[in-house]
C-alpha cells in the first residue's frame, strides 16, 4: 500500500526528494511507518471521493432538462432528497470510519512505544538544538549539541523543552513533530529498525533563523552507538602543538569561552553549543552549512552572513588566528 | 405641540414625483463632505469594496515577494528579518484586512435590497465601522513601509511575540489592528443581525429569505461570540508587552498555551466567517443561473447553521502537536471530520441544483465551477488534517499552506469573485465585459492550482513553512519554482480581472435593473439602486419574488423623513416605522478620537485616560436624541 | 474614494510613527562603527536593548548588580553615576572595568556585545526612549521554568499539603 502511494505520487509529481533524509513519506521509523499507512488510507479514500464528486459535477453540467422555471419536477425532487439523505449518512460513516482508522493508529503508536527506553532531553534555543543523554549509571550523562544519535532498534524517550520560545522537533523519517513549549515538558518517541542519516529541521516559527534550525539525526547500530557514545564520553586531550595549540589557547583566552563549553579546557560557557567533540559532527551551526574547515572558517569569520541574527558575535581575530582556531575545533574528534 | 401632517409615499404620490422627494431625502450630499457624512449603506458598502480589494492587492505585492524568494534555494533577495514582516503582513493583511471585510462590504451593500428594506439597522454605526477599518489597516501598513511591521506570523504565538523575544512595537501595532477590525467587524455584524431579524420586507419569512441572508446571519451571529475572544486575548498581549502582566509568561505562572486556545478559538471560527457568505454567493448564483429555487433550501440553511456552530468546537485541531492529552484530542478530530459533512451537503445540493436546472454558463456560474473543483481538494485535504497523527507530520509544513489556501482562495475567493461579475450591474449600472472576465478566469484557475498543489508535495518532502530560505540540495527546488511561476501568472489573472471591472466601470455595456433573470428583491431595484433603493416597500410572497407572477407593495412610509419598516422575526409582520439617521459626520470624528486613543495608547497607557475624554464628546454628540416627531405608529397599507 | 481619506490619515500616523526607524532596525551586518556614532545607534534600538537584556543573563551581571537593584556592585536603575552615564562611558566600564571591583569584559565578549549591554544598563535608570523598552521587567532566564509538579517538589510538598497550605493561606487572608 505504500509503494503504490508513493508511485502514484511520483507518477503525478516527479518527485525525487520523496526519497530524501528529511521526508515524511519514507516511514522509517515506528511512528511515521504507523503515519504513512494511514496516510495511504486517506488517500485511497479521498481521492476517489474526490473524483466522484468531479464526475458528478460534470455529468450535471452536461444535462439539460426542459423544466419550468423556478420547480423541479415532484417525483425528481423525491428521488434527489433520498440521494441527498444518502449522501449525508455516507460522508458521515466514512469519516466516521477514518476517525476509527486514525484512533488505532494512535493506539498502535502509544503501544509500541512503550516499555523501557533510552531518555534523552532535546532542548530548543534559539537558534541551535541542545541534546543531553541521560544514563542511570552516574557520571555517564552526555552533553552534545546540533546532532541527535540514537541506537537503531532501540526504543528512545525524547523529552522536550524549551527556555525562550516555542520550537518543533520534526524528524519527519522518524517521526511526528512535538512542540517544545516554554513551561511544558512534551516528548517523542523514536523506534526506528535500520540505521540511517536524517535531517530534522525545527517546524514551529521561533524568529529570525527559524529557517536554518535543523538537526542532523544519525541512527546506528548499537554497536556503533555505544563507540559513539563512549567516544563522546572521553574528554578531548589538550593538544600538544602546532596550529591546533594556537587554536585551543585562543579559544580558551578569546570570547568563545565565556559561551562555550568544551570538557576538560576552562572553557566552560553554558548559553552556546557544547563544542567537546565538534569535529566529528556534520554540520555547523544545526544545519546551516557543512562541517568542513573551510565553511567553518567562513562561520567565524563573520556570523551574521551566513545566520542573519544569531547570537554569536563576529569575534575579532585575523586570519590566522582564525586558522588556528579552525584547526583546533576539527582536531575534536 | 402642533400636528404635523406627513408626506407618506402612497396612492396619491408615486412615479417621478416620488423619486423626486425620496431621493432628495435620501441622497447624501454632493462633495467630500458630503461622501464623508454619508451613512447610506450603498456608500459604505462601496467603500468597503474598494478598500479591502486595496488590501487584497498589497497582500498579493507581499506574496509574490515571498514567491520570489522562495522561487530558488538560499536565494539573498530578501533577508530574514524583512521576511519575517512580510509574511506576517501577508497572513494578517489576507485574514483581518481583506477576507472578513469584503464579506461584509457586500453583504452591507446587498442585504438591505435583498432584504427589500431602505438601510441597514444603526447606519452611523456602519459609517463608524468603516472608519475604524481603514484606520486599523492604514497604521499597519504605515508601520510596515517604517520598518515597524509585525513579524511574529499572522498569529502571534507567545511567548516569541512577548516583550523579551519581540523587542520594539512591531507586535503591539498587530494588537492594535486587531483591536481596530474587531471593533469595526463587531459593529457590521451587530448591524447586520439586527437588519436580517428585524428589517426584511413584509411577507419575507425567515424560510423565504434568500440564503445569502442566512449566511449572513450565521456569519454575524458568529463574529459576535468569535471576535470578543479575540479582542481580550491581544489585549492580554499588549499588557503582557507594555505593562507588566504575566498572562502568558511561563516564569510566573502564565502559560504560554493559553495563548494558543484563546486565539484559536477565535481563529477557527473566523476562517468559517470567511467561507460561509461565500457559499451564499454560490447559491445566489446557482439559482440565478439554473433557474430555479436551490434545490434542498431546508438542508442548505440547516447546512449553514450547523457549521457555524460545529466551528466553534475544533479549535484544538491547530494544536496537535503541543503535547495536550491525546484522548481530548480524538474529540476534535471527530468534530473537525465532523463539520465536512454539512460543507459536503451544500455542495450536493448545489450539484444537484445544475442537475436539475437549465444551467447557463455565464462568467460568475464559471467561478462557482472553479469554487467546486477547488474547494472540495481542499476539504478533503481538511479531512486528512484534522487526523491527529496525520497532522503531526504535515502540520506546519507547506501542504497546510496548500490546504488553506485551496480553502480560502477556492472557497471564498473564487465566488467573491464570481459574485463581484454577478452583482456588478447592480452596483454600478454597467456589465462586466464576458470576454476579458473569461479570459481572467482560465488564467487564475490552471495558475491558482499550479501555485498551490507542488505545496502538498514539499510540505509531505520535508519543508517547513515560515522559513525564508531553504537549502539547496533538499530536492524542494523544481517545485518551489513552478510554484512561483504559477503565483505570478495567478496574479496576472487577478490583474486582467480587476482591470476588467476598472474598464467596464466607464465603458461596459449598460444594465437594466435585471440583467440575468434572476430571482431576488434586489433585482427590482434600478441598476445601480436610486439612494432610496424601494419607492415602495415590496411585500414576499414567495422564496423567489421575482419570478411570481405579482408583485405587491407597501404603502404610508414617510417621504421627507428617512424611515425604514421593521416587521417581526419570524413571520415579517408588518411591525413599527422605524427613524433612519441622516447623514451625520459624528460617526467619522468619533473613530478618529478612536484611532488616536487606540494608536497613542501602544506608546503610554495615559493615552487611553486622556483619549477617552475626545472619544466621549464624539459619542455623546452622536447619540444626542433628535426630535423627529411621533414614532412607531403601526402601519396602514 | 478611500484615497483622499487614507492620505488625510497618513501624515498624523506618519508624525507618530516616523520615530520608528531608529528603534525597530535590525543590523546584521556588523559594521565596525566608532564610538559616538555607535552609540546613538544603538541607545535607543530595542533590538539591541533586547540583546543586551539577554546578555545581562548570560553573563551574570546579576550576580553582583542583581537586577538593576545592586548588591554587592552598585544599583543600576538609579541616578547616581561613579563613572559616568553615557554610552560610551557604560562600554568602557564594561570593557575595561573600574576601580572597586567591576572585572574587564573586554576579550571575554565582544565589544558591540559591550555596547548592546551598555544599552540595556542605561535602558534600567530609562535613560532611553520609552518605546524602544520592553514593558515587562523580565530577562530571558537560562534555566527553565518549572513545570507544576517540579514546583511542588521544589518546595518539598505533596499535592495535599498543597492544598491544605492554599485553603489556610484563605483563611488568613492572604491568599488569591
Amino acid at each position: 500500500m505504500r509503494r503504490g502511494a508513493v508511485l502514484l505520487v511520483m507518477a503525478l509529481g516527479g518527485c525525487s526528494a520523496l526519497y530524501g533524509p528529511q521526508s515524511s513519506a519514507m516511514g522509517q521509523g515506528m511512528e511515521s511507518a504507523h503515519i504513512g499507512n494511514l496516510f495511504d488510507l486517506f488517500l485511497w479514500v479521498t481521492v476517489p471521493i474526490y473524483l466522484g464528486v468531479m464526475v458528478f459535477l460534470a455529468l450535471a453540467m452536461r444535462r439539460r432538462q426542459a423544466m419550468v422555471q423556478g420547480a423541479a419536477r415532484p417525483e425528481q425532487e423525491a428521488g434527489w432528497r433520498l440521494g441527498l439523505v444518502l449522501f449525508a449518512v455516507t460522508s458521515a460513516l466514512i469519516l466516521f470510519g477514518l476517525s476509527v482508522a486514525t484512533w488505532f493508529t494512535d493506539r498502535a503508536i502509544a503501544r509500541a512505544g512503550a516499555g523501557p527506553a533510552l531518555s534523552v532531553e532535546v532542548i530548543g534555543h534559539q537558534w541551535w538544538w541542545e541534546v543531553r543523554y541521560h544514563d542511570p549509571v552516574a557520571g555517564r550523562e552526555l552533553r552534545t549539541a546540533n546532532e541527535l544519535v540514537i541506537p537503531a532498534g532501540a526504543t528512545v524517550k525524547v523529552s522536550l523543552s524549551s527556555p525562550d520560545v516555542i520550537h518543533s522537533l520534526w524528524i519527519p523519517n522518524l517521526a511526528g513533530k512535538q512542540d517544545l513549549i516554554p513551561g511544558r515538558t512534551s516528548d517523542v518517541v523514536l523506534k526506528v529498525p535500520k540505521p540511517g542519516e536524517f535531517r530534522a529541521q525545527c517546524a514551529e516559527f521561533c524568529g529570525l533563523q527559524h529557517a536554518q534550525m535543523a538537526l542532523p539525526v544519525s541512527v546506528r547500530a548499537p554497536g556503533g552507538f555505544a563507540k559513539w557514545y563512549n567516544a563522546g564520553l572521553a574528554t578531548p586531550p589538550v593538544p600538544g602543538g602546532g596550529p591546533e595549540f594556537a587554536g585551543y589557547s585562543l579559544f580558551t583566552g578569546r570570547q568563545c569561552a565565556s559561551c562555550h563549553n568544551i570538557a576538560g579546557t576552562p572553557a566552560s560557557g553554558q548559553v552556546a553549543p557544547d563544542l567537546t567533540h565538534f569535529g566529528s559532527r556534520t554540520t555547523i551551526a544545526s544545519g546551516a552549512l557543512p562541517n568542513t574547515a573551510a565553511s567553518l572558517e567562513r562561520w567565524i569569520a563573520d556570523p551574521q552572513r551566513v545566520k542573519p541574527g544569531t547570537q554569536m558575535p563576529q569575534v575579532p581575530l585575523s586570519p590566522e588566528e582564525r586558522a588556528a582556531v579552525v584547526a583546533y575545533l576539527e582536531s575534536l574528534k | 405641540m402642533s400636528e404635523r401632517t406627513y408626506l407618506r409615499d402612497g396612492p396619491d404620490l408615486t412615479g417621478a414625483a416620488l423619486h423626486d422627494k425620496l431621493a432628495r431625502t435620501c441622497g447624501d450630499r454632493p462633495g467630500f463632505w458630503g461622501w464623508a457624512a454619508s451613512v447610506d449603506h450603498k456608500s459604505i458598502g462601496r467603500r468597503y469594496l474598494v478598500t479591502a480589494f486595496v488590501f487584497l492587492a498589497l497582500g498579493g505585492v507581499l506574496a509574490l515577494a515571498m514567491r520570489l524568494q522562495l522561487s530558488g534555494p538560499q536565494k539573498a533577495l530578501i533577508g530574514p528579518d524583512r521576511y519575517n514582516q512580510i509574511f506576517t503582513m501577508h497572513g494578517t493583511t489576507m485574514m483581518f484586512l481583506f477576507a472578513v471585510p469584503v464579506m461584509d462590504a457586500v453583504a452591507i451593500y446587498l442585504l438591505p435590497l435583498m432584504l427589500g428594506t431602505r438601510n441597514l439597522a444603526f447606519p452611523r454605526l456602519n459609517a463608524f465601522s468603516w472608519w475604524m477599518y481603514v484606520a486599523g489597516g492604514s497604521m499597519l501598513w504605515i508601520a510596515f513601509v517604517l520598518n515597524a511591521g509585525p513579524d511574529a506570523g499572522w498569529f502571534s504565538y507567545v511567548p516569541l511575540a512577548g516583550p523579551e523575544f519581540s523587542p520594539g512595537k512591531r507586535v503591539d501595532f498587530w494588537a492594535q489592528m486587531v483591536t481596530f477590525t474587531e471593533v469595526a467587524a463587531l459593529a457590521v455584524a451587530v448591524s447586520i443581525t439586527a437588519t436580517i431579524l428585524k428589517a426584511r420586507a413584509p411577507g419575507m419569512t425567515l424560510a423565504r429569505m434568500p440564503v445569502f441572508a442566512w449566511s449572513m446571519l450565521v456569519v454575524s451571529l458568529m463574529v459576535i461570540f468569535s471576535m470578543p475572544s479575540i479582542a481580550l486575548t491581544s489585549a492580554m498581549l499588549m499588557a503582557d508587552r507594555m505593562v507588566g502582566t504575566q498572562f502568558f509568561n511561563p516564569y510566573e505562572y502564565g502559560d504560554a498555551l493559553l495563548w494558543q486556545h484563546l486565539f484559536w478559538f477565535f481563529g477557527h471560527p473566523e476562517v468559517y466567517i470567511i467561507f460561509l457568505p461565500a457559499t451564499g454567493f454560490v447559491s445566489e448564483i446557482v439559482q440565478a443561473f439554473t433557474g430555479r429555487q436551490v434545490f434542498g433550501h431546508t438542508a442548505v440553511v440547516l447546512s449553514l447553521v450547523a457549521t457555524g456552530l460545529l466551528a466553534f468546537g475544533l479549535w484544538v485541531h491547530h494544536m496537535f502537536a503541543t503535547g495536550l492529552p491525546r484522548m481530548g484530542y480524538a474529540f476534535y478530530t471527530a468534530a473537525s471530520m465532523a463539520v465536512a459533512v454539512p460543507s459536503g451537503i451544500q455542495i450536493f445540493c448545489w450539484i444537484a441544483t445544475i442537475w436539475t436546472g437549465r444551467p447557463r454558463y455565464r462568467l460568475p456560474m464559471l467561478w462557482v465551477v472553479g469554487f467546486i473543483v477547488t474547494f472540495v481538494a481542499g476539504g478533503l485535504t481538511g479531512v486528512m488534517l484534522a487526523s491527529v497523527p496525520l497532522d503531526l507530520q504535515v502540520h506546519d509544513t507547506y501542504f497546510v499552506v496548500a490546504h488553506f489556501h485551496y480553502v480560502l482562495i477556492g472557497g471564498a475567493v473564487f465566488p467573491l469573485l464570481g459574485a463581484v461579475v454577478y452583482w456588478f450591474p447592480k452596483f454600478t449600472g454597467r456589465m462586466m465585459d464576458e470576454r476579458w472576465g473569461k479570459l481572467a478566469f482560465w488564467i487564475a484557475l490552471p495558475a491558482f492550482h499550479l501555485t498551490f498543489f507542488p505545496m502538498h508535495y514539499l510540505g509531505i518532502m520535508g519543508m517547513p513553512r515560515r522559513v525564508y530560505t531553504y537549502p539547496a540540495g533538499m530536492g524542494w527546488d523544481t517545485l518551489n519554482l513552478i510554484s512561483s511561476i504559477g503565483a505570478f501568472l495567478f496574479a496576472g489573472g487577478v490583474m486582467v480581472f480587476v482591470g476588467n471591472a476598472l474598464w467596464s466601470l466607464k465603458r461596459g455595456e449598460a444594465a437594466p435593473a435585471d440583467p440575468w433573470t434572476a430571482h431576488g428583491l434586489e433585482w427590482t431595484t434600478s441598476s445601480p439602486p436610486a439612494p432610496y433603493n424601494f419607492a415602495h416597500i415590496p411585500v414576499v410572497t414567495s422564496a423567489t419574488p421575482l419570478w411570481d407572477p405579482e408583485r405587491p407593495v407597501t404603502r404610508g412610509l414617510r417621504v421627507e423623513d428617512r424611515e425604514v419598516l421593521l416587521t417581526t422575526v419570524f413571520e415579517a409582520r408588518p411591525d413599527l416605522r422605524e427613524p433612519s439617521p441622516m447623514p451625520t459626520l459624528w460617526p467619522m470624528i468619533a473613530a478618529l478620537a478612536t484611532t488616536v486613543l487606540f494608536v497613542c495608547s501602544i506608546f503610554t497607557p495615559w493615552a487611553i485616560v486622556i483619549g477617552s475624554v475626545p472619544v466621549g464628546v464624539a459619542l455623546i454628540a452622536w447619540f444626542w436624541p433628535k426630535d423627529r416627531g411621533p414614532e412607531g405608529e403601526p402601519v396602514v397599507d | 474614494m478611500s484615497l483622499p481619506c487614507r492620505v488625510s490619515l497618513l501624515p498624523l500616523a506618519a508624525l507618530t510613527l516616523l520615530a520608528a526607524c531608529g528603534r525597530e532596525t535590525r543590523d546584521f551586518s556588523n559594521k565596525m562603527m566608532d564610538s559616538p556614532h555607535r552609540g546613538a545607534k544603538f541607545a535607543g534600538n530595542a533590538w539591541r536593548i533586547s540583546n543586551g537584556a539577554r546578555l545581562f543573563v548570560w553573563m551574570n551581571c546579576a550576580g553582583c548588580h542583581s537586577h538593576g537593584g545592586g548588591g554587592m556592585g552598585p544599583p543600576l536603575m538609579d541616578a547616581k553615576w561613579r563613572y559616568g552615564s553615557s554610552m560610551s562611558h557604560v562600554a568602557y566600564t564594561i570593557l575595561n572595568g573600574r576601580p572597586g571591583g567591576m572585572p574587564a569584559f573586554r576579550g571575554k565578549i565582544t565589544e558591540d556585545q559591550a555596547w548592546e549591554l551598555a544599552a540595556y544598563v542605561r535602558s534600567m535608570s530609562a535613560r532611553t526612549r520609552r518605546d524602544a523598552l520592553s514593558g515587562r521587567a523580565d530577562e530571558p532566564a537560562n534555566v527553565e521554568p518549572l513545570p507544576l509538579e517540579k514546583r511542588r517538589r521544589a518546595r518539598a510538598v505533596t499535592p495535599e499539603q498543597d492544598a491544605a497550605q492554599k485553603e489556610s493561606s484563605k483563611i488568613e487572608g492572604t491568599g488569591p
